[in-house]
């Protein structure tokens, strides 16, 4: 299951937040789209995998789902950020802000900048 | 917070199982869309759109399947399709299903009902403080039996324990001022509630400091049961006085609600002082440091911390050796072991008893393993087609192994389930069983948690391991061969493990059946052989003249006019008296050392023999029917003037004077020095128990040594009832208050009879398992064989085969099997016979009619078990059949 997905799990969770907290109310091609469009080719395949992590977001309750009308008039799912799942991107965005920090300074250190 | 919401979430949809599957087909169709409609913009023809977005997303079917697995619980929405398609394919065969559920309910039922009453009789410790400590000492007699004064020097002189108690049983006349009856207790020490730690329900128990000489604790303490049945339970029992046969005591308390004194079999109505012994018994039993069988009928304690049995034993011997050298007339040292108090004696044939019957149910288990080893093998081998398609889809093994142990377990638990529930049944009326009307005996089982949690393993463990069987077919299944070959497997001409198990479980079957027949012959044998007595048409009156107050000297007057009164009924041929048992009633018998006239030292060490002994009245041996062989019986002048005389059997005339003829004059002397001459021989018989073999006995005249307990036999020809009825009209005459009881000598036999007939019934009903159980094993076999070949069968009688070639083909494996495992089982069941022997009488397995009814049994078994496949095989119609395929 998890070998099948090429992003890891977390990392598509953070990315599926944080669109939606930009775009508002999207449906599972939106999602898909905005990600690819960002980070190139890392959803050129495998799009499908996105669906198992909108499902587990939202029976986490950070994101909610309705049905609604796409651009060609379709029946769509339009998922949308909840407060909770709000608060889990700002809380997540920290973490994962102070984790890259971290990552960076390290790459940035040389050995004479070392006592 | 989250993992759990997302957890009660899948919980619930695995629960509700709700087809939502819906949904994620609808956005996988719009999102396919979209994309399309995008690469069409982009310029690519329709169909390229439309794959290229196909690809783009990935394997539909994958994302479904994580989608399901993100949803729900995957473990349990597994479990739960199994569990469904176990019961599905339970329903789609329902013989296959009876019979396994039939056989594994047997197997788990005979195994809790024999573990239930092993638990209350072995394994639960008697229900009093610190069982686990608590010990009884045999010393003596090996039963437990001592004399007081041994007793009280064992006691005293000790290291081992922390105080030894001891107990006699009371049996007496009951009178709280209204209706008296009869109640059986302990008449036990001071310091026995004490040493068992109890504390009293009400008022309180008696102490060592109550105990101040003969007859001076005339107290009595209720157990909590009879306080409730004969009292109400009222709580202002205590002080109230009731008479011990006619002797006031005062009750002073009631005993906690568990406690029912520390026998298992006998639960007590009342405890009362045993220096009080003398006023209910009518004579002192108890200073007499002879008088071992009379005296203390178990003394227990606790061992002090840090004592182990062992050293408890080595001490008790060293306090036997002082007491053998001290009174060397009347003690004779013999090392003893310690033993749980609750079964005394009867400890080891119960523990043997059990344990061997425990052995044969955990046979019928085996059997029933067996027997559903090769059910499922032969289901598995049908089933391997499905299998071997379910693996070319794409199922995984483990899947498969997963679904065919559920269905094995859930079988099991249906099958178990049912033997529980009817072990349950049957426990329950083991509980309120009583053996004997007359005595105070009991089986105390009471199903718990524990023959529960037992049943139920054992359910599940063998439905796991004949799971187990099918599942090398399954590992080793190459889903290519299975189906190209297709249903006609081959029939393989070497052992397979299912024939092996076929074998096995006859093989079982076939020793409960030897081992039954063995035991049902042994009890008719024993029924029929000759007892040294004739028990049919024969009444047993019991009177016991201390209950009704008579002094010593009016004993001797009151029983010859008993006699008298007795031999006026008309219709009645012959009454005796005897002293306190008869042969064979209440397994009581005693035995006497006697020593060679010419034998000066009376130290038991010189004691030529110990033959039971019985004090008989002059009518005695025409009353019972046993036959004389030489010289005379008693007469009416035999008394206490006369010069003594003795009437011997002839086993102890063989072995005193060598031939009955040369015994008839001679003498010998009793423990206590007197000479007595044998006037007459007769023949023998048994005394105690059936499986005696020909012990001595002597017989003396009850006119020089009248006991207030006796027993009078009456023989008459007349019918039961009116005898019974005018027994007791001449009893009343006699004395109105006098209490008498009345049963023919037949009836009481049952008591002697019921270790043997226990022995019976239970081989009989294992012997009937196993019966039924290598039915449905042969039954499973040869309908299997013949439904797997019918193609083949159908060929030759095509080509012309017989009835009996065809007969020959279908079953004649079957048949050459159950006669390998039918002859294996009877060698092992001859050989495990020889255990039988020690509970049955005369059961001999080298007995014509026993190996000719295991052959004839085993034979009519198999007839009844291929009967179904025969007629099937016989009716194939070739026609029919061939086209059918």
């Amino acid at each position: 299951m998890k070998q099948r997905t090429a992003v890891p799990q977390g990392t598509l969770a953070l990315m599926v937040l944080k669109t939606l907290d930009v775009l508002g109310t999207q449906h599972g091609y939106g999602i898909a789209r905005r990600i690819e469009q960002i980070s190139g080719d890392l959803l050129a395949v495998n799009q499908g995998t996105l669906y198992p992590v909108l499902l587990k977001l939202e029976q986490e309750g950070a994101i909610a789902s309705d049905w609604g009308a796409s651009e060609n008039n379709r029946r769509a799912r339009f998922y949308r950020l909840t407060r909770e799942g709000r608060k889990q991107l700002e809380a997540e965005t920290r973490d994962w802000e102070h984790t890259a920090a971290i990552i960076g300074r390290f790459f940035e250190a040389k050995a004479e900048d070392l006592p | 917070m989250r993992s759990v919401r997302r957890f009660v979430t899948r919980l619930v949809n695995s629960a509700a199982r709700r087809a939502q599957d819906d949904r994620l087909r609808e956005e996988i169709e719009e999102h396919l869309a979209l994309q399309t409609a995008e690469n069409l913009r982009a310029g690519l023809s329709p169909v390229e759109a439309r794959r290229q977005a196909m690809l783009k997303f990935g394997g539909v079917e994958a994302t479904k399947q994580d989608y399901r697995a993100e949803r729900r619980l995957l473990v349990i929405e597994n479990l739960v399709q199994d569990v469904r398609l176990g019961l599905r394919m339970l329903r789609k065969s329902p013989g296959f299903t009876a019979v396994v559920v039939v056989t594994l309910a047997l197997a788990v039922g005979a195994n809790a009902v024999v573990f239930g009453v092993m638990d209350a009789l072995i394994l639960r410790p008697l229900n009093v403080p610190e069982a686990e400590s608590l010990w009884g000492t045999q010393y003596g007699v090996h039963t437990g039996f001592q004399s007081y004064p041994n007793y009280l020097d064992l006691r005293d002189r000790n290291h081992s324990f922390e105080d030894l108690a001891a107990f006699r049983f009371a049996f007496v006349g009951l009178d709280t001022g209204e209706d008296p009856s009869l109640a059986s207790g302990y008449a036990t020490t001071g310091n026995y509630f004490d040493v068992l730690k109890t504390q009293p329900h009400l008022g309180r128990f008696f102490h060592r400091s109550d105990e101040r000489g003969p007859n001076s604790a005339p107290y009595v303490v209720l157990s909590h049961a009879f306080w409730h049945s004969r009292f109400q339970g009222d709580r202002g029992v205590v002080g109230r006085t009731v008479r011990l046969n006619k002797h006031p005591f005062t009750i002073i308390g009631v005993a906690p609600p568990g406690f029912r004194g520390t026998l298992l079999f006998v639960s007590a109505d009342f405890f009362m002082p045993i220096v009080n012994q003398e006023q209910v018994d009518g004579e002192n039993l108890l200073d007499a440091r002879g008088n071992i069988e009379g005296g203390v009928f178990e003394a227990l304690g606790h061992l002090r911390p840090g004592v182990t049995p062992a050293h408890a034993v080595a001490d008790l011997d060293s306090v036997g050796a002082y007491l053998a050298k001290t009174y060397p007339r009347e003690f004779s040292q013999k090392s003893a072991p310690l033993g749980r108090p609750g079964l005394t004696s009867f400890d080891g044939a119960a523990r043997a008893f059990l344990t061997g019957l425990m052995l044969l149910a955990g046979l019928i288990l085996l059997a029933a393993c067996a027997n559903l080893g090769s059910l499922f093998a032969a289901r598995a081998a049908d089933r391997s087609r499905e299998v071997a398609l379910r693996l070319a889809l794409g199922s995984s093994r483990t899947r498969i192994l997963q679904q065919l142990l559920t269905e094995a377990v859930l079988i099991s638990l249906v099958g178990g389930t049912v033997g529980l529930l009817g072990s349950i049944v049957l426990l329950g009326q083991l509980s309120l069983w009583q053996p004997f009307p007359r005595a105070p005996i009991h089986l105390p089982v009471s199903p718990d948690a524990k023959t529960y949690v037992v049943a139920l393993v054992l359910a599940v463990v063998s439905g796991l391991l004949f799971g187990i069987v099918p599942v090398r077919q399954v590992l080793r299944a190459n889903p290519y061969e299975v189906v190209k070959a297709g249903s006609s497997a081959r029939i393989g001409r070497r052992m397979t493990v299912r024939d092996a198990l076929l074998v096995v479980q006859i093989a079982i079957c076939a020793v409960l059946v030897t081992s039954s027949l063995v035991a049902v012959r042994g009890l008719l044998r024993s029924l029929h052989g000759n007892l040294g007595f004739e028990p049919r048409r024969a009444m047993l009156v019991k009177t016991d003249l201390v209950m009704a107050g008579y002094r010593t000297d009016q004993v001797l007057p009151t029983q010859k006019r008993m006699v008298a009164a007795m031999e006026t009924i008309p219709g009645v041929e012959r009454v005796g008296l005897v002293n306190l048992y008869p042969p064979l009633v209440y397994g009581a018998g005693f035995r006497a050392n006697i020593f060679k006239d010419e034998t000066a030292d009376l130290r038991l060490s010189n004691s030529a023999a110990a033959p039971y002994r019985y004090d008989v009245s002059p009518g005695y041996f025409s009353a019972a029917g046993t036959a004389v062989l030489a010289g005379r019986t008693f007469s009416a002048h035999d008394d206490a003037h006369a010069p003594a005389v003795a009437v011997i059997n002839r086993a102890l005339a063989g072995k005193m004077f060598g031939s009955v003829a040369g015994a008839v004059g001679r003498r010998y002397r009793l423990q206590d020095g007197t000479r007595v001459q044998v006037v007459g021989v007769v023949e023998d018989g048994k005394y105690q128990k059936l499986t005696e073999d020909r012990p001595p006995a002597m017989f003396l005249s009850s006119l020089r040594s009248p006991s207030p307990e006796s027993w009078l036999v009456v023989r008459s020809t007349r019918d039961r009832q009116e005898l019974t009825a005018a027994i007791r009209g001449r009893l009343r005459e006699l004395d109105a208050a006098l209490p008498a009881t009345i049963d023919t000598w037949s009836d009481l036999l049952e008591v002697v009879l019921f270790p043997s007939r226990v022995a019976t019934v239970s081989l009989g009903v294992l012997g009937m398992m196993g019966a039924i159980l290598s039915i449905t094993g042969i039954f499973g076999m040869a309908a299997y064989s013949v439904s797997k070949r019918m193609r083949e069968l159908g060929i030759r009688l095509a080509l012309g085969a017989g009835r009996k070639e065809l007969l020959q083909a279908a079953l004649g494996r079957a048949v050459r099997l159950l006669a390998l495992g039918s002859a294996a089982g009877l060698l092992l069941g001859v050989l495990a016979s020889r255990v039988l022997a020690f509970i049955v009488y005369q059961a001999t397995p080298r007995d014509p009619v026993v190996l000719a009814g295991v052959v004839v049994a085993m034979s009519l078994l198999g007839l009844l078990a291929t009967w179904i496949p025969a007629q099937r095989a016989l009716s194939i119609d070739p026609a029919i059949l061939m086209r059918d395929e």
